[in-house]
């Protein structure tokens, strides 16, 4: 296996520079001909620059060290130069229009056209072979915005395809998919693997690279640490490679001091705000309790975003009914300032679209919630407010030379940190937190869950919404399932599983294949 | 106040120690995407008085650049809010004209008295500003298709008062506010080699200086109380020091011409406010707020729809004002009044920083974008430029300040 015509991608020396930051300092990766090679490292480790570098999106020239690809130095102009040779990249936030069909997607920019025309018969029967090939049942002329997240996986992979694709890269393709969109990817990517097409798949989920990548190199700090093969490989192994130390647990040991209830929502029904009569939430009743940490599982689409945003001030949905119950007394809320008024606080899903003002310092990004609490007369102290975010810059460890940074240029994890600051200045006394360490490292998520812990140590109740069940296990005190809209089970953490979360979570619902 | 400790601002974190920073030993880079603006400003008011051998700089000049630009330096203040918060205002030329009518049949036709007319004019350029902010904001149209229908409507509404006449005389006082000077009280004193000048316009700009001076040095102290970095003292000074020659000069020029003119008081009071406005007022840090991330900025408990209609009121009464400032100066009002002011001010806004996705803007910035515009014209007629060639530089200004906002950020943008 190890001869040197095996050896399909060789990078050798990569040194990336932005101002200010070494990216990637002589990192070196080799991947064999027919195989899933996975590449793990922390947020900031370098990953998405190492395979931006290899695909072009950084041109030769902006970096120093040497690019062989089937036995050829390569020196890449741009993604079209590195396309030509067979090397596809599908970038975690996917980059489709919305708009197009399927195979207008799968063609765009390489459109099979006769004397300038499309051809569209032509157009869309190869596309729907290209659908058959990566599984995905549904018409090539179907628009991409009516597929789920996980659909629109299968299109980039069907457009890498037509590309006659030779060196896939994939960049946390399966952060935003639920278990079974999961399980169908990686099992389309042995599929890929047996035809004869490489796999570079970077990904923060440890269990998948360690199921399905044949072997795994590891960055840190923007250097090669090791490249080994999977077999035999555990994810304490890896873990410790990333971070360069030992996590004897990946959760910070937590004693719970659960108080009364403080928050309840009866018989909560939410209808959906686009398509008339469809209901996403039905008669869903969950409590909280100060100082208890609640999960909420269930999969993609089951209706947890959409529960907590219709309770977080009606902010999602429509024709909602139920009843909402602060510390004994029903509270109606009307708009999301009647929420954060009352307590409430939701930390959304996608914090760079609907969490943080980008262009805005951390400083204002913190304040944004509860500005008036620093303002005397609608007029802002601005000099309280550098305390205040100074105050959580320390407390949180947000790692920013200053409050006055940019909160766009920050890594995931210190963006999510600067969100839940935002939240915790408004004082809450209950937080939904929705999937709160997404595309997150794991050492900022051992500092995430440190906070939540001691959110519920000061007494208030958090309500954690997440596709990672092991981080429900971990964390929560008590977690609830929701499936197709309705609440499923409520389970204690000494009874909770993966596999009996898991059967609740897709009750009461055909279980996708 | 102590309720303002956040709650859980001390918590212990189990994590390693933050990145150490020391607050003293923090460099100071020079901005040059803020900064660009004031320097080329700088830059083309000393080219225009080299290329006009000091007839630029001259009392009576800078006297008519302010009072020739004034109504579109007005306009620009309301815009740059509009834009900031991430829309555009396509109509503010047409309701210029309307509601210089609208003062015009009130004060000549209806001899209603000039601060009674003055008033209602301003309630009527609310009123179409709320016309436009609610279908903007409540009803989801598109600011540009709304303002695009503004501008054929409010012109409609301006010939129908009109008709294809002017209206006026206006009464002094109004022309006074739109293009006379304020009286010398005090009486002239005598500055040497430059002649004698207004001692009242004098003191004003002394009180200026000082005014200047007194608040950045305690927004300073406070900032250094908070343990906040401020800029290097010496820098601090030089700024200052910047400050308060432009305005002596300025105010000097002026003093030896015909004292402050009305319309500059009535600049000056409208930049003071709406800078702070827009820097420490809540309603101002939400206009950014909404312009950065709109849905961030709802799922802060912002009310969107309200501020949002709120800034196009606040663009109607500003029009308002500026077509009557335009009317007065005229003296007459004119159906053809304010005839593409939309597009200087606009210019001027994004001259002066503002970005084309909307959060970013200053009300200095948009001034100064409007007073660069403002220069070229009138340097490139004192040097005797065709109308076209002024056309020509003045649209090349406008594509080279957004190109070198874009290449800015673009550069500094190339991130992991």
């Amino acid at each position: 296996m190890s001869e040197l015509t095996d050896t399909i991608l060789r990078m050798r020396g990569i040194s990336k520079t932005f101002p200010g930051v070494r990216a990637l300092d002589d990192v070196n990766l080799e991947v064999l001909r027919g195989e899933i090679h996975a590449i793990c490292g922390e947020n900031g480790a370098g990953k998405s620059t190492l395979m931006k570098v290899l695909s072009g999106v950084y041109p030769h020239g902006e970096y120093d060290g040497e690019i062989e690809f089937d036995g050829e130095p390569c020196r890449f102009g741009g993604i079209r130069d590195s396309e030509h040779k067979g090397i596809v990249i599908i970038h975690q936030e996917l980059a489709l229009a919305s708009n197009l069909s399927i195979a207008e997607n799968i063609y765009l920019g390489n459109e099979m056209a006769t004397r300038g025309l499309i051809d569209w018969n032509r157009t869309n029967a190869a596309a729907a072979d290209l659908l058959r090939r990566v599984g995905l049942h549904e018409n090539p002329t179907t628009p991409v915005l009516d597929l789920g997240v996980g659909k629109q996986q299968l299109v980039e992979i069907a457009k890498a395809l037509s590309k006659r694709v030779r060196l896939l890269i994939l960049d946390e393709p399966t952060a935003a998919l639920n278990d079974d969109d999961s399980a169908h990817l990686l099992e389309l990517l042995r599929g890929l693997r047996e035809d004869g097409i490489t796999c570079v798949i970077i990904s923060h989920k440890l269990n998948e690279v360690l199921d399905i990548a044949d072997r795994v190199t590891i960055l840190r700090d923007g250097r090669t640490i090791t490249t080994l093969p999977s077999e035999g490989l555990t994810e304490d192994r890896i873990i410790s490679g990333m971070v360069g130390r030992d996590l004897d647990h990946r959760f910070p040991p937590h004693e719970p001091k659960i108080g009364e209830e403080v928050f309840r929502v009866e018989n909560w029904t939410v209808h959906s705000p686009t398509q008339h009569g469809r209901v996403l939430v039905r008669d869903a009743t969950l409590s909280l309790k100060r100082g208890e940490i609640v999960g909420l599982a269930g999969l993609m689409g089951a209706g947890r975003t959409e529960l907590a945003m219709s309770i977080f001030g009606r902010s999602y949905g429509s024709d909602i009914s139920g009843r909402l119950i602060k510390d004994g007394k029903e509270i109606r809320l009307r708009s999301v300032g009647e929420a954060i008024e009352h307590g409430i606080a939701y930390a959304t899903e996608d914090r760079k679209r609907y969490g943080l003002n980008l262009i805005e310092d951390i400083k204002r990004n913190v304040s944004a919630a509860a500005l008036s609490r620093l303002a005397k007369r609608g007029w802002v102290d601005d000099n309280e407010e550098y305390k205040v975010a100074e105050g959580y810059r320390k407390s949180l460890n947000i790692k920013a030379p200053s409050v006055s940074s940019v909160t766009g240029k920050l890594s995931g994890g210190n963006q999510q940190k600067v969100v839940l600051a935002k939240w915790i200045f408004t004082d809450p006394d209950v937080l939904i937190l929705d999937e709160p360490t997404r595309g997150i490292d794991v050492g900022a998520k051992y500092e995430i869950y440190t906070i939540i812990n001691e959110l519920a140590d000061a007494g208030k109740a958090v309500l954690v919404i997440s596709s990672e069940l092991p981080e429900l296990l971990g964390l929560c005190d008590r977690i609830y399932t929701l499936s197709a809209g309705r609440i499923t089970g409520e389970v204690p953490r000494a009874e909770a599983t993966q596999e009996g979360l898991m059967t609740l979570m897709t009750a009461g619902q055909e279980i996708p294949s | 106040m102590s309720s303002l400790a956040p709650t859980n601002a001390d918590l212990a974190v189990g994590a390693p120690p933050p990145v150490p920073v020391s607050k003293s030993g923090r460099k100071f880079s020079f901005n040059l995407r803020q900064s660009g603006i004031y320097l080329a400003f700088l830059a083309i008011v000393l080219l225009f008085t080299i290329l006009t051998g000091g007839d630029m700089l001259a009392p009576q000049n800078i006297s008519n650049i302010i009072v020739q630009n004034s109504y579109i330096l007005i306009l620009a203040i309301g815009m740059i809010l509009i834009i900031i918060a991430g829309h555009i205002d396509l109509s503010v030329g047409s309701i210029v004209a309307a509601c210089g009518a609208v003062a015009a049949v009130l004060m000549v036709e209806h001899s209603v008295p000039w601060p009674l007319a003055i008033l209602i004019t301003l309630v009527v350029g609310g009123v179409i500003g709320a016309w436009q902010g609610y279908w903007v904001a409540y009803f989801g149209i598109p600011a540009f298709i709304v303002t695009l229908a503004g501008m054929l409507l409010f012109r409609a509404v301006t010939l129908m008062i009109l008709g294809n006449r002017g209206i006026g005389p206006f009464p002094d006082e109004v022309r006074t506010l739109s293009n006379g000077f304020v009286d010398g009280y005090l009486g002239n004193i005598g500055l040497g080699a430059l002649g004698g000048a207004d001692l009242l316009s004098l003191l004003v700009g002394v009180a200026s200086v000082v005014g200047i001076v007194v608040v950045q040095w305690r927004a300073r102290k406070g900032r250094q109380k908070y343990g906040q970095a401020v800029e290097p003292f010496p820098l601090f000074v030089a700024k200052i020091v910047v400050a308060a020659a432009l305005v002596m000069f300025v105010v000097v020029q002026l003093a030896r011409f015909r004292n402050l003119p009305w319309v500059l008081v009535l600049l000056a009071a409208l930049v003071l406010g709406y800078s702070v406005l827009t820097n420490r007022a809540v309603f101002g840090r939400q206009i950014y707020a909404i312009g950065g991330n709109l849905q961030a900025a709802t799922l802060s408990g912002v009310k969107v729809k309200s501020v949002i209609f709120w800034i196009f009121v606040n663009m109607g009464v500003l029009s308002a004002l500026a077509g009557i400032i335009f009317a007065g100066r005229l003296n007459q009002a004119n159906p053809t009044a304010g005839n593409q002011f939309e597009l200087d001010a606009i210019a001027a806004a994004f001259i002066g920083g503002a970005a084309v996705q909307g959060g970013v803007g200053k009300v200095v910035g948009a001034i100064t974008g409007g007073l660069i515009m403002g220069v070229i014209n009138n340097g490139m007629s004192l040097i005797g430029a065709e109308s076209e060639q002024v056309m020509l530089v003045k649209g090349a200004v406008l594509l080279a300040a957004v190109a070198f906002d874009i290449w800015t950020k673009r550069r500094a943008g190339a991130s992991r």
